[in-house]
């Protein structure tokens, strides 16, 4: 097998005096989709941060594509070809979507055909084209946010609860996309609570708690299993029926 | 490709600017004569606009960065003292009644000015403020120890003493329109201010740099996360900010005819005031503040001359009653 | 009995808790170890200083904001008996007056201001103190009527506080007991009280609360603190702190003008004190104040003689000119917030 394109060994990520990761082994497979899963807390927000270089680890080592990019600044790490989608979306509110998706093209503006596969993705995306993206509703947001991380080829997708607030047909696009976005080179990790659209489109999973990985395996083999489902995500479900 | 807009543009809040025809036309009534009303709004305008020029980079800073730099006064003084060496310098040229004399005086000290205080600014930010990045209260406290050492070496270098500085001859006098007498100077510091305001927004919305700079007011993270190094952004906004003050400085000495140590300081007060009338980290707001400082100013400093600086502290209070947060609050993603 | 009068809270260090007493000892024998007019002048304005810089530390060392107006709540003190000494008349009943007034009115603003612009942010808060502070000297300036303008007001004393009374005919250990005496004495224990009851008040659960405050807001804020009250609350003590130094001053200078009391080269002295000093331990107040009044009346011939020496090299007489002094504290006090966040005091309790 391949190496993977990102593995995390024994990191540790404290912010401030808290000691938020204790120790996180994992490893995301080449162009797939890996699942990060978890209950509140868990400290999957906080392992996406520390991979995209928004805080630092404070120990352990996280390698990508071969090399060791643990003490690399963020603008390095995205320049690597990591693009990241963060829990709250982090979307320039007084840009217009324009603006929004011309500045995440690094390389000069998009070409028609990238632009057309991204308004074939999230048709709203050429409806608004001009609006202030302050102006979009949540579920828009979030679409926004997802296009401006691919605007560009990436190589590695983090993306932070796609599905956080979302209306269940919004839902059900959602999953649509995600299985388009496979279809591409791009590997991704996601941060999920939404069970059915971990299972619908998860091909590996990690289940965190407490700062540590608990479980890491194929999702097919969690989704087939009702005990450990139970066992593990009995809590994570919890907040998320 | 055509995308219409289901959604209606952010619309632009107009209410704040109509506050300056406001304070222009209440004015209006217990000015005895017309004239003189014209007289003190031109003046009043060309106050503002050289205030602008020196507020513009502090709060460009501050939404960036989130840094308020209790030393900008410094960046002002500063680019006023590097000119007024250059002028003296350069007296004949200066006394000369032709343009193109005064020009070769006026352009290398407006140079040297700028150059200088740019020059301070990048040293500031590389020495006193960037190792207290994120802690406002070592800011504050670090940049007003810099404010004091800078000041008292301005003393060391220029002397205590205050400097005259005489306006060149083609930019002093004033002509008559309407019965109004309205000063050369004051027209070319508002054609001036009004320059710097046009290219400051032409680059701020016409340009990938201004998108970069906007987004990083807005989100600082989210800027580095799409591979922009925020770091070399904002040392260049600062020295720009910093040169900007230093073209100020030039502007206020020549209008006030004279230079001393502690105009940074005299001018910190003002700039603070604008900063918060207009919200904090706003350059749209920076500007209307700092014309409806102006404007004050000289409206109560020719009623009641005791009264300019209270009367501007009295607007910032009210402005704080009806928005808290300034004209126009930048919000924080 | 010395746990009630530190409200428990010690030096914690041989070094400082020696200083401490040597500044004790210093202040209650000056008039009979170092009778001068000068050294006499020095010591009561390190009395004065200790308590203004000590009030000025609950704000900016416990509970993490910078206010450029203590010089106003300074200056109010100080306007407060001295108008009331010239306008009314110099009896006791006048300075209770005029003392008790100018308390009403700062603790009147502290509160305004601290509603106003705490809210928002420490650095909203800065830059309005400042601006009500710059605001408050024109005023000063401007109301000469009442203020003396820029020369300021002198005016009389009771009887019992002016040099010229003389409390007992015979001179004790060599030094006539006057009414200079008295009134040194008056100020020296005054500022020492108030410095005591500061020190209760940051060793209160209050004082804790800044504390905790000040470490982590958002906490606070979770365990159900109203941050800004509190906030609020800290910046009228100081300002009530401010405010009584400056009647002291008052009344020990028998003169109140902008450059004893509102300037804001003041403000940027206290500043230095506090920070030399070490901020979050009124002990650092103290000790910053007493060495930077000590400084600041003798440093400066010091430079003289140092600046004449230098005559010829370029530049460098320039540097240490006396009236340069505050350029080589200004470095100071750069690397002392950089390098020594603790101060003084910090660095001895280290050890
Ligand atoms: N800025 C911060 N300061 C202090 N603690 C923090 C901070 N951010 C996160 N934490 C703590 O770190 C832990 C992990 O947080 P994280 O956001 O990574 O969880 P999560 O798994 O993403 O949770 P959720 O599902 O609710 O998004 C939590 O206990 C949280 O309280
Ligand atoms: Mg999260």
């Amino acid at each position: 097998m391949a190496e993977a394109l990102l593995a995390l060994a024994g990191v540790n990520t404290h912010i401030g005096q808290y000691h938020i990761l204790q120790g996180v082994d994992f490893e995301v497979p080449r162009a797939g989709l890996t699942m990060l899963l978890g209950r509140n807390g868990a400290g999957k927000t906080t392992t996406l941060r520390t991979v995209m270089g928004l805080w630092q680890a404070s120990a352990g080592a996280i390698r990508y594509d071969g090399a060791e990019i643990t003490r690399r600044t963020t603008p390095e790490r995205a320049r690597l070809g990591i693009a990241y989608v963060p829990e709250n979306m982090g979307i320039f509110a007084g840009l217009t979507v324009r603006e929004n998706l011309l500045l995440a093209a690094r390389s000069g503006p998009p070409d028609d055909r990238r632009l057309e596969w991204i308004f074939r993705l999230f048709p709203a995306m050429q409806r608004f084209w001009h609006a202030h993206a302050g102006n979009l509703s949540g579920g828009q947001k979030q679409m926004l946010a997802i296009a401006r991380a691919i605007v560009e080829p990436r190589r590695l997708l983090l993306v932070d609860e796609p599905t956080k607030g979302l209306a269940p047909s919004i839902i059900a696009n959602m999953i649509d996309a995600f299985r388009e976005l496979k279809r591409t080179e791009t590997t991704l990790l996601v941060v999920e609570q939404n069970f059915h659209f971990a299972r619908s489109v998860g091909d590996t999973v990690a289940v965190m708690d407490c700062g540590r990985i608990v479980h890491a395996g194929r999702m097919a083999d969690l989704a087939a299993d009702d005990a450990l489902q139970q066992q593990l995500l009995g809590l994570s479900l919890q907040a998320h029926q | 490709m055509s995308h219409g807009s289901a959604l209606p543009a952010q619309r632009f809040d107009w209410l704040p600017l109509a506050l300056i025809p406001a304070i222009a036309l209440a004015a209006l009534p217990f000015i005895p004569s017309l004239p003189t009303w014209v007289t003190l709004t031109v003046a009043g305008l060309a106050m503002g606009m050289m205030i602008f020029m020196m507020a513009a980079g502090l709060t460009l800073v501050f939404g960036l960065m989130d840094i308020m730099n209790f030393a900008h006064g410094v960046f002002i003084s500063v680019g006023a003292y590097a000119a007024t060496s250059v002028l003296l310098a350069m007296k004949a040229s200066m006394q000369a009644d032709s343009l193109a004399a005064n020009l070769a005086a006026i352009v290398p000290a407006v140079l040297a000015a700028m150059a200088l205080a740019g020059f301070l600014g990048w040293f500031f930010e590389r020495v006193v403020i960037r190792p207290v990045y994120g802690d406002h209260l070592k800011q504050i406290l670090v940049t007003m120890g810099g404010l004091i050492v800078v000041e008292q070496l301005i003393h060391v270098v220029w002397g205590p003493d205050i400097i005259p500085l005489p306006r060149p001859a083609t930019i002093t006098g004033s002509f008559i329109v309407g019965g109004a007498a309205i000063e050369r100077y004051r027209v070319l510091a508002v054609l001036v201010g009004l320059a710097v305001f046009a290219a400051m927004w032409l680059i701020l919305n016409r340009t990938r740099l201004g998108l970069l700079i906007r987004a990083g007011v807005e989100n600082r993270e989210m800027v580095e996360s799409l591979g922009y190094r925020i770091r070399t952004l904002f040392v260049g906004v600062f020295i720009a900010g910093s040169a900007l003050a230093g073209l100020g400085g030039v502007m206020w000495a020549l209008y006030q005819e004279s230079v001393n140590a502690q105009i940074g300081m005299q001018m910190m007060v003002v700039l603070f005031i604008v900063l918060i009338i207009g919200g904090l980290g706003s350059v749209g707001g920076c500007f209307v503040g700092a014309l409806l400082v102006g404007l004050m100013a000289n409206y109560t400093g020719y009623l009641a001359p005791k009264l300019a600086l209270g009367s501007n502290i009295l607007l910032m209070v009210l402005v704080l009653l009806w928005r808290p947060r300034g004209l126009f609050p930048v919000g924080r993603g | 009995m010395f746990t009630t009068l530190l409200s428990g809270d010690f030096p914690r260090s041989r070094v400082l808790a020696v200083v401490l007493v040597a500044i004790l000892a210093g202040l209650v024998l000056a008039p009979f170890v170092f009778p001068g007019t000068r050294s006499l002048n020095v010591a009561a304005k390190v009395a004065v200083f200790v308590l203004l810089v000590a009030s000025y530390d609950l704000l900016l060392g416990y509970t993490g904001i910078v206010s450029f107006a203590h010089t106003m709540f300074f200056g109010i003190g100080g306007y407060g008996v001295g108008i009331a000494m010239a306008k009314l008349g110099a009896g006791w009943g006048n300075l209770a007056l005029g003392s008790a007034l100018a308390l009403a009115l700062s603790a009147a603003l502290a509160t305004a201001i601290g509603l106003l612009s705490l809210r928002v942010r420490a650095i909203f808060f800065a830059m309005i103190t400042l601006a009500v502070a710059s605001f408050f000297q024109i005023l000063a300036s401007q109301l000469s009527g009442f203020t003396g303008g820029e020369d300021g007001i002198t005016y009389k004393l009771p009887e019992l506080l002016l040099p010229g009374t003389k409390l007992v005919e015979t001179p004790f250990l060599g030094v006539e007991l006057s009414g200079r005496l008295a009134n040194y004495y008056l100020v020296v224990f005054a500022a020492l009280a108030c410095f005591l009851a500061l020190l209760r008040v940051v060793n209160s659960p209050f004082g804790r609360v800044l504390l905790s405050i000040r470490e982590n807001e958002f906490r606070s804020e979770a365990l159900g603190y109203r941050t800004v009250t509190y906030r609020t609350a800290a910046n009228c003590i100081g300002a009530l702190g401010a405010t009584l130094a400056g009647v002291l001053y008052a009344i020990w200078l028998r003169y109140t003008g902008p450059d004893t009391t509102l300037s804001f080269n003041i403000m940027i002295d206290i500043l230095l004190m506090v920070v030399i000093g070490g901020m979050g331990t009124l002990y650092g107040a103290a000790v910053g104040a007493t060495i930077f009044v000590i400084a600041q009346n003798y440093l400066q011939d010091l430079m003289a003689l140092a600046s004449a020496a230098a005559k010829g090299v370029p530049l460098l007489p320039g540097l240490l000119h006396p009236d340069r002094w505050l350029l080589w504290l200004g470095v100071l006090f750069i690397v002392c917030v950089y390098y020594f966040p603790t101060g003084i005091v910090g660095r001895l309790r280290e050890k």
